[in-house]
């Protein structure tokens, strides 16, 4: 069974959130990049499957040169292909995101039988890319899962619902959207990284479709409430106080 | 008119639905237009009657012998189907998986854009409606906007507070059978199941104490777990707690776990990441225990202590137990 996952190349934000001084972009000049938790379990789980059936395992991503640094790590975590859909680092909408990724999954030498996305990125958060491909490639498609197996040509999947689960089956090919919890994505050991670093990356560069998306104005940070907490002490002392502040809380 | 998506349970609509039923009746105002609903299989009538008091004129109750149980293309079929028949200036869903799915759907099928996690609408003038939307699980906003015909949204859940119309009206329930054919319900819910997890649910608990690298080993949530029982409450964790194999993801509280909005929350050596702080943020009240006095997670909660969580926590329950007796 061959598989795909699509990564995005997103910063690692820490405790604030810093804009640009246009308000465009998040300011990146201190910042380390990853990719979101959900997207790790969809390379995982498509390493996985690969591995298990003796297919190919491919990491697929649309960004900037930069944006190589991602798929070395899917390399590195077991993928054996990589695509690169390489952008000037502009700013795509999801319609031209899906569409371009769409393109390059069909221009792709491997067929796949399992596509990942994550449910939704870590930064944008539109909850679309996965379903307008699938679409694009008339796919049967869901989204959220949290456990996947596979029985004969069908895939089933779980997604969490208050008090328990609800199952899907589709017929393979599927796309699936997935969420972190899916599996424990492994960590790369330093030589499957210094062996990923020569690994040939597949690269091709998309028109963007001027489909009418939704358009950015700007960025803002919400406001909120700095003011500093009510330090109730310092040490085991302070236990005496935590209590006092649940039966204030009226909590015991 | 403006349409809005609505989901109910056990005769009543949810509460998401009623937030986005808000905003909706908001958008319709502006663009002074009327305000009618979609939901499907059999909608109550009392559902209506709640959706009346919401501003809504009339529900349709999407019914087909295929659906059977929740089948996103066919509902975002059903919605198209609507959308042509009814032409709405705006198409608004609950951001639940299930408005969030069937949504990214239509703007597949429909060849629309889509807005997803909208707080804030402006229909503004000629140049489409002004959005503010959340990113980032809520620690960014952006304005954007949208403009096509119609403009499809779907609303943050939990952010803006349901508040039913000052004239409260009469919604009527019509019955819609759309045209849908077997390839539309190939993804279906085939069937569900219970979890067998014991104790208060994480996103339902009153008091939630959280753990993070600072508890140091999978044994010292001892402590935490003890505390949370003598509080009747749940252990959460941090994503690095989860990533150490201290914790199953399931306990994890953030951006890609659990959004908890409990009365107390009590996050032990957890420094207050972005990502971990938008799971949490709805919280009543939070109690931060850190040996950082600097920790980003003093700076955002109500009380703090300063201290080594592996000798403050023991010492608050011991106090706790001898109350008990
Ligand atoms: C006006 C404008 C401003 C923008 N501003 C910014 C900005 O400030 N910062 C910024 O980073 N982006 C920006 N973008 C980029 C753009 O919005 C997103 O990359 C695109 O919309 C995809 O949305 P998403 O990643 O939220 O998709 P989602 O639907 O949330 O993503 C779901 C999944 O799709 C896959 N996926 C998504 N994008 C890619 C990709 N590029 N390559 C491979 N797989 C992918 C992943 O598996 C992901 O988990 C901007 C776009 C526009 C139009
Ligand atoms: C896209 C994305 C999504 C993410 N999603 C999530 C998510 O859903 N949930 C989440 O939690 N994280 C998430 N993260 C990770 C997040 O950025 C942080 O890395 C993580 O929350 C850090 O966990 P922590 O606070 O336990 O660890 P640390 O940041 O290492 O903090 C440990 C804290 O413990 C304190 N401490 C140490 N010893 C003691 C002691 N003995 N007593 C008291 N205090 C002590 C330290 O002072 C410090 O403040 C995500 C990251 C990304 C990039």
């Amino acid at each position: 069974m061959n598989t795909l996952a699509c990564i995005k190349r997103v910063p690692e934000t820490g405790a604030k959130i810093v804009l640009t001084d246009d308000n465009q972009a998040i300011d990146t000049t201190s910042l380390g990049f990853t990719i979101s938790p959900h997207e790790e379990c969809g390379v995982e789980e498509a390493v996985q499957l690969a591995e298990e059936t003796g297919g190919t395992a491919t990491v697929l991503t649309l960004g900037s040169p930069e944006a190589d640094e991602q798929l070395r790590t899917g390399i590195a975590m077991g993928a054996d292909e990589a695509i690169h859909l390489e952008t000037d680092g502009e700013q795509w909408g999801p319609r031209a995101t899906a569409s371009a990724i769409a393109e390059g999954i069909e221009a792709a030498d491997e067929s796949f039988d399992l596509l990942f996305f994550g449910n939704e990125s870590a930064d944008q958060e539109n909850y679309q890319v996965g379903v307008r491909v699938a679409h694009t490639l008339g796919l049967p498609i869901v989204t959220g899962i949290k456990n996947v197996e596979i029985d004969g040509d069908t895939v089933v999947a779980e997604r969490e619902i208050s008090g328990g689960t609800e199952v899907f089956e589709l017929p393979i090919p599927a796309v699936l959207t997935v969420k972190e919890g899916l599996n424990s994505p492994r960590y790369p050991s330093m030589r499957s990284k210094m062996q990923a670093r020569r690994a040939e990356v597949a690269t091709a560069t998309p028109e963007r479709s001027e489909a009418n998306d939704v358009e950015m104005i700007e960025l803002e940070t919400p406001e909120r409430d700095d003011s500093p907490a009510e330090v109730l002490g310092e040490g085991p002392e302070a236990a005496e106080d935590v209590v006092a502040v649940l039966e204030e809380l009226e909590v015991i | 008119m403006v349409l809005v998506l609505i989901e109910h349970d056990d005769g009543a609509a949810i509460d998401t639905t009623l937030e986005a039923a808000t905003i909706a009746r908001d958008v319709a105002a502006q663009e002074d237009e009327p305000l009618e609903a979609v939901g499907f299989g059999t909608v109550p009538g009392d559902v209506a009657d709640e959706l009346g008091e919401y501003g809504v004129d009339t529900v349709f109750a999407v019914t087909h012998d295929g659906l059977t149980d929740y089948a996103p293309v066919a509902w975002a079929k059903s919605v198209r189907e609507l959308i042509d028949d009814r032409e709405p200036s705006a198409v608004i869903a609950p951001g639940t998986d299930r408005g969030g799915e069937t949504f990214a759907h239509l703007g597949a099928i429909a060849d629309l854009p889509l807005a997803a996690n909208v707080i804030e609408v402006d229909v503004g003038g000629d140049e489409g409606y002004e959005l503010t939307r959340q990113r980032w699980g809520g620690s960014l906003l952006e304005d954007a906007r949208i403009d096509a015909e119609p403009n499809l949204l779907t609303i943050v859940p939990h952010e803006v507070t349901a508040e039913p119309a000052t004239e409260a009206g009469e919604a009527t329930l019509e019955s819609y059978t759309p045209e849908l054919a077997d390839e539309d319900f190939i993804v279906q819910v085939d069937r569900r199941e219970e979890s067998d997890t014991e104790g208060v649910p994480i996103d339902q608990a009153r008091v939630v104490v959280g753990g993070g690298r600072g508890v140091g080993s999978a044994e010292d949530f001892d402590q935490l777990e003890e505390l949370a029982d003598l509080l009747n409450g749940a252990v959460g964790s941090s994503r690095a707690a989860v990533n150490e194999g201290w914790r199953p993801h399931d306990d994890q509280i953030g951006q890609t776990g659990n959004k908890i909005a409990p009365e107390l929350y009590i996050p032990a050596g957890i420094s207050g990441a972005v990502q971990h702080w938008v799971g949490c943020k709805g919280s009543e009240n939070v109690l931060a225990i850190n040996t950082d006095p600097e920790a980003a997670i003093i700076g955002k909660a109500d009380y703090a202590v300063i201290a080594d969580l592996h000798e403050v926590v023991p010492e608050i329950n011991r106090i706790l137990k001898e109350k008990h007796r």
